[in-house]
């Protein structure tokens, strides 16, 4: 029997104050779900079988681009498969499973009984199964899966089959579900707090997810209305994006971006919670420059929202926008730069030890920085016109979101496994997980940067051959990748789901701080019913 | 046991050496396209490419500096701050100076990097007073060229990929060839030394024009016109892609630039213009059942073939013309419309830049192959007739 799927919890037993009626039973626990750790449960595992389909999509691509010619598709199927990889990964494993960390650890790392509105949470998760079903559904449906990029850029949309409609009408879902459940992170984060906790006292993951739910309440609907508008232009006759009615292509792209680029915020920031968590827990020393930190990440929220059309700089700006936009993104640097640094200042003098958590989150902070500064030299209008909609681009934006949020994920898992599950991981195999994983990713990734620079585009099912040894090299680590992931559900992931493994301590780490660590692993299906009276740093609970 | 696992490493690491033999797949570097396992930008061959190579290595030592200090710092404390060597912890954990100073210091820097950045943007957008003005349409897929002002004006032609190497790409196995998708049938022929302005525009979704070694890249975008320019410096071939998704044939609407001496260009004007003059058909001849499918059928392998198939079949979302209701009809007039007008939302383009013969003769062709027997032929008139 499973420590998480276990209605009772096993740690719950000596704390059955905690527990006075239980968890119910049989598929109602998990249908009807209100607690939010079932449901942060939930949403993690619902997050890793779309990575898993999401994955398969990827080698599917890969496999493909192994060598030139086309071996295995045809060049339509190849562009469902960039889409829905694209579309997939974003709304279906990384939004989700961050959401899914939100679920389980603010609660537990405020002091609160649950999250505000326990229905709307299980509503907000349920509300995800359709819209997953119909996004992977739609290769099935006639003329196939979308073909047109995760960017739905008009007016291709207008040329795709049903199954275009069906994933507007997923995204609607999925953008309720996200609305819907930072609305509850904000208000279980502003309303629930245990008393002596203040704003600034918060621990980062929950300061970077405040921030993040306030970004996705503003900008989901922005591309709710964007796909709204495509929609009426495919059916209703409605020319908003069609130029055969006077309407403008390139005004898709702007409410597109004005939803996108702070969408990419929303998948690092919650990283860099979880980032801010772990490196001062192996340091054994409190998180440098904690109030910088909160100052760096609301800045970037901000400043998210006004460089948008740095993904645009081909589209035929006037010069006046080129450098508005180019400055502005150059500018996100600075705050960026600011939470490197604080980290590495915490490492500093620290007394470190590097169990797999913090070797994912070190590994996190040097490959994210490749991936930042490949940004600034993309975020420069000129060298941009070389490297728009090429590899160059695709290698940036895996490595700040594979090596940023996903490595984030696997570090985060690990560190609060033990308290989930209430029986560590295996370590061995939890290092062998981070080095496969990191040397398979850079060896798929970093070759694509010489793709780009050599003026390689995206999206193509086919390429010249001068392009293949790269190709060959980048597709042979994606495999590893892939399988590097499915050692990781079977051998670590699955273990201690079922319980197998050392018994976790209450405090697993001997230096990490934090009311989750107040409570026994594995945390009991009740947590903080009364709220806790804290110390003064409101990191422990006294009395 | 380790030997027999020595045994097996050898076996896989020759088979990965003879791998790698047949890696390079026996290509060479294109002049003026990619080189083989290129590493950097292509060599520049106008002012503003340079500008956009000086600029990358400018950021990227400058990137590479601060990393390498950056984790220089981070390796130092992670070997020497272990608990496994018996370091204590410090208990600093803020210092207002310092964290002044590494966000003046990075915003600084950031201003060094947008001064070079500010001026090749602008010269980069200046497009006026160019020599010769060149218009380049997308369409799915294949790119139109018309030479609207400047020497050649009038002349407009398609340039297409290489049908053998479309086929090439289906078959699975490539044969090694230097132009491997770059090669077209018509490529864009520009003087050197003079300042080209191109025009974007696009027939149905967004497309996008690119030279890399020109350093230029533009969308083209339906109903709306942009520009860019360049002033090649060197005659030769060079050579792009399209760069932003438009459907099925993405891949396969390569671009091809000949920059060519003043008088080479002058010599190719004058020969496009008596082609040019020699294709005008007849408008007015009354063509044959057999001269009418005989053409069509050349039309329909350069414009049809890629969608709806040798077989007329079709494939997916894309309908097949064998059999077909609308193909059969004995009112010619409603495939004359679906070919000047396309329909489903485009999915099937407009055609109507191709010639009221090449219109006439593909219908006729479709009309009359496969099991379509109907004997019915188009003469370009009616074509004409239904563009009015």
């Amino acid at each position: 029997m499973s420590a998480v799927l276990d209605p009772h919890g096993h740690g719950a037993a000596d704390h059955g104050h905690d527990d006075h009626h239980g968890a119910p039973h049989g598929w109602r626990r998990w249908v009807y779900a209100t607690n939010h750790k079932d449901i942060g449960t939930l949403y993690l595992l619902f997050a890793f079988t779309m990575f898993i389909i999401g994955g398969v999509l990827a080698l599917l691509i890969r496999a493909e681009l192994f060598q030139p010619g086309l071996q295995l598709v045809n060049p339509e199927l190849f562009n469902q498969f960039t889409t829905m990889h694209g579309l997939i990964m974003v709304f279906g494993a990384i939004m989700p499973a961050f959401v899914g960390f939100a679920n389980w650890m603010i609660p537990l790392q405020i002091g609160a009984s649950d999250m505000a509105f326990a229905r709307m949470n299980n509503f907000s998760f349920w509300l995800m199964i359709p819209a997953a079903l119909m996004l992977a559904g739609s290769f099935f449906m006639p003329g196939g899966a979308p073909a047109t990029g995760w960017t739905i850029y008009a007016p291709l949309t207008l040329q795709m089959g049903p199954s275009m409609d069906a994933s507007i009408l997923a995204l609607h879902l999925l953008g309720a579900s996200s609305i819907m459940g930072s609305i509850n992170i904000i208000v279980t984060i502003l309303n629930m707090r245990a008393p002596g906790m203040t704003l600034m006292k918060m621990p980062m993951f929950v300061w970077t997810w405040l921030i993040t739910a306030y970004l996705l309440i503003a900008v989901m609907p922005v591309l709710a209305g964007a796909i709204t508008m495509v929609l009426t232009d495919r059916h209703f006759g409605t020319t908003f994006f069609n130029p055969a009615g006077g309407g403008d292509p390139v005004m898709f792209q702007h409410i597109f971006w004005f939803f996108g680029h702070p969408e990419v915020y929303i998948m690092i920031l919650p990283a860099f919670g979880i980032i801010s968590q772990i490196v001062p827990a192996f340091s054994r020393k409190r998180l440098f420059g904690y109030a910088s930190m909160v100052y760096a990440t609301s800045s970037i929220a901000i400043l998210s929202f006004i460089v948008w059309a740095h993904h645009m700089y081909t589209t035929g700006m006037p010069v006046t926008g080129q450098l508005f936009f180019m400055y502005a993104t150059m500018l996100i640097s600075v705050p960026t730069g600011v939470k490197v640094f604080n980290w590495i200042a915490t490492m500093w003098k620290g007394s470190m030890s590097f169990e797999t958590p913090m070797l994912f989150a070190v590994g996190f902070i040097f490959v994210f920085t490749m991936g930042g500064f490949t940004g600034l030299i993309l975020s420069m209008a000129p060298i941009d016109l070389q490297l728009q909609d090429g590899y160059y681009v695709v290698a940036h934006f895996h490595y700040v979101l594979v090596a940023g949020s996903l490595f984030t994920m696997f570090a985060g898992y690990y560190y609060w496994s033990p308290k989930w599950t209430g029986v560590m991981y295996n370590e061995t195999r939890g290092k062998i997980h981070f080095w496969w994983t990191l040397i398979s990713f850079n060896v798929t990734f970093f070759p694509m940067h010489f793709l780009g620079l050599a003026g390689m585009p995206r999206r193509y099912a086919d390429y010249p051959m001068q392009f293949a040894d790269f190709n060959a090299w980048a597709s042979f680590g994606a495999f590893a990748f892939g399988f590097a992931q499915v050692y990781f559900f079977f051998f670590i992931v699955l273990p201690t789901m079922r319980g197998q493994g050392e018994k976790a301590a209450q405090r697993p780490w001997e230096a990490a701080e934090g009311l989750e660590w107040e409570v026994p692993s594995p945390a009991p299906f009740h947590t903080f019913e009364n709220p806790p009276k804290l110390n003064a740093d409101a990191n422990r609970i006294v009395a | 046991m380790m030997n027999n696992i020595y045994k097996k490493l050898e076996t896989a690491s020759l088979a990965l050496a003879a791998y790698g033999a047949t890696a390079a797949w026996a290509v060479n570097d294109l002049p003026g396209g990619p080189a083989v396992n290129q590493l950097n930008l292509h060599p520049p061959v106008t002012k503003i490419a340079e500008q956009q190579v000086w600029l990358h290595w400018f950021m990227l030592i400058i990137c590479t500096v601060i990393f390498v200090a950056v984790f220089g710092v981070m390796f130092y404390s992670i070997f020497k701050h272990r608990k496994s060597l018996g370091h204590k912890p410090a208990t600093f954990h803020e210092s207002v100076k310092v964290e002044i100073a590494w966000t003046v210091v990075p915003f600084i820097i950031v201003i060094l990097m947008a001064l070079p950045a500010t001026k090749a943007v602008v010269a980069s957008k200046d497009t006026s007073n160019a020599d010769l003005t060149i218009k380049a349409t997308g369409y799915q897929w294949k790119w139109g060229y018309d030479y609207i002002k400047g020497e050649g004006e009038g002349i407009g032609f398609i340039s297409s990929l290489d049908e053998k190497q479309r086929a090439m790409s289906d078959s699975g196995k490539p044969e090694p060839t230097d132009d491997y998708l770059l090669k077209v049938d018509n490529p864009m022929v520009v003087p050197v030394g003079k300042k080209i302005r191109i025009i974007t525009t696009s027939n149905d979704v967004i497309h996008s024009f690119a030279v890399n070694s020109f350093g230029i890249k533009q969308d083209a975008i339906p109903g709306f016109v942009r520009d860019t320019w360049f002033r090649a410096e060197k005659t030769g071939d060079f050579r792009g892609q399209c760069q932003e998704l438009c459907g099925k044939e993405h891949a396969y609407m390569p671009i091809h630039v000949k920059v060519v001496s003043a008088e080479e260009y002058t010599a190719w004007v004058a020969d496009q213009n008596k082609k040019m003059a020699a294709k005008q058909d007849d408008p007015n001849k009354v063509w044959t059942l057999a001269e009418l499918t005989a053409k069509g059928s050349k039309v329909y392998e350069a414009n049809c073939q890629s969608c709806h198939q040798a077989t007329g079949q079709g494939m997916g979302p894309i309908k097949g013309l064998d059999g077909a209701a609308v193909v059969l009809d004995a009112d010619s007039s409603k495939q004359i419309n679906v070919l000047l007008n396309g329909q489903n939302n485009l999915t099937m383009p407009a055609w109507k830049q191709l010639s009221d013969t090449e219109i006439a003769a593909v219908i006729s062709y479709t009309k009359n192959n496969w099991s379509n027997k109907t004997g019915q032929l188009v003469q370009p008139a009616e074509v004409r007739a239904a563009r009015q």
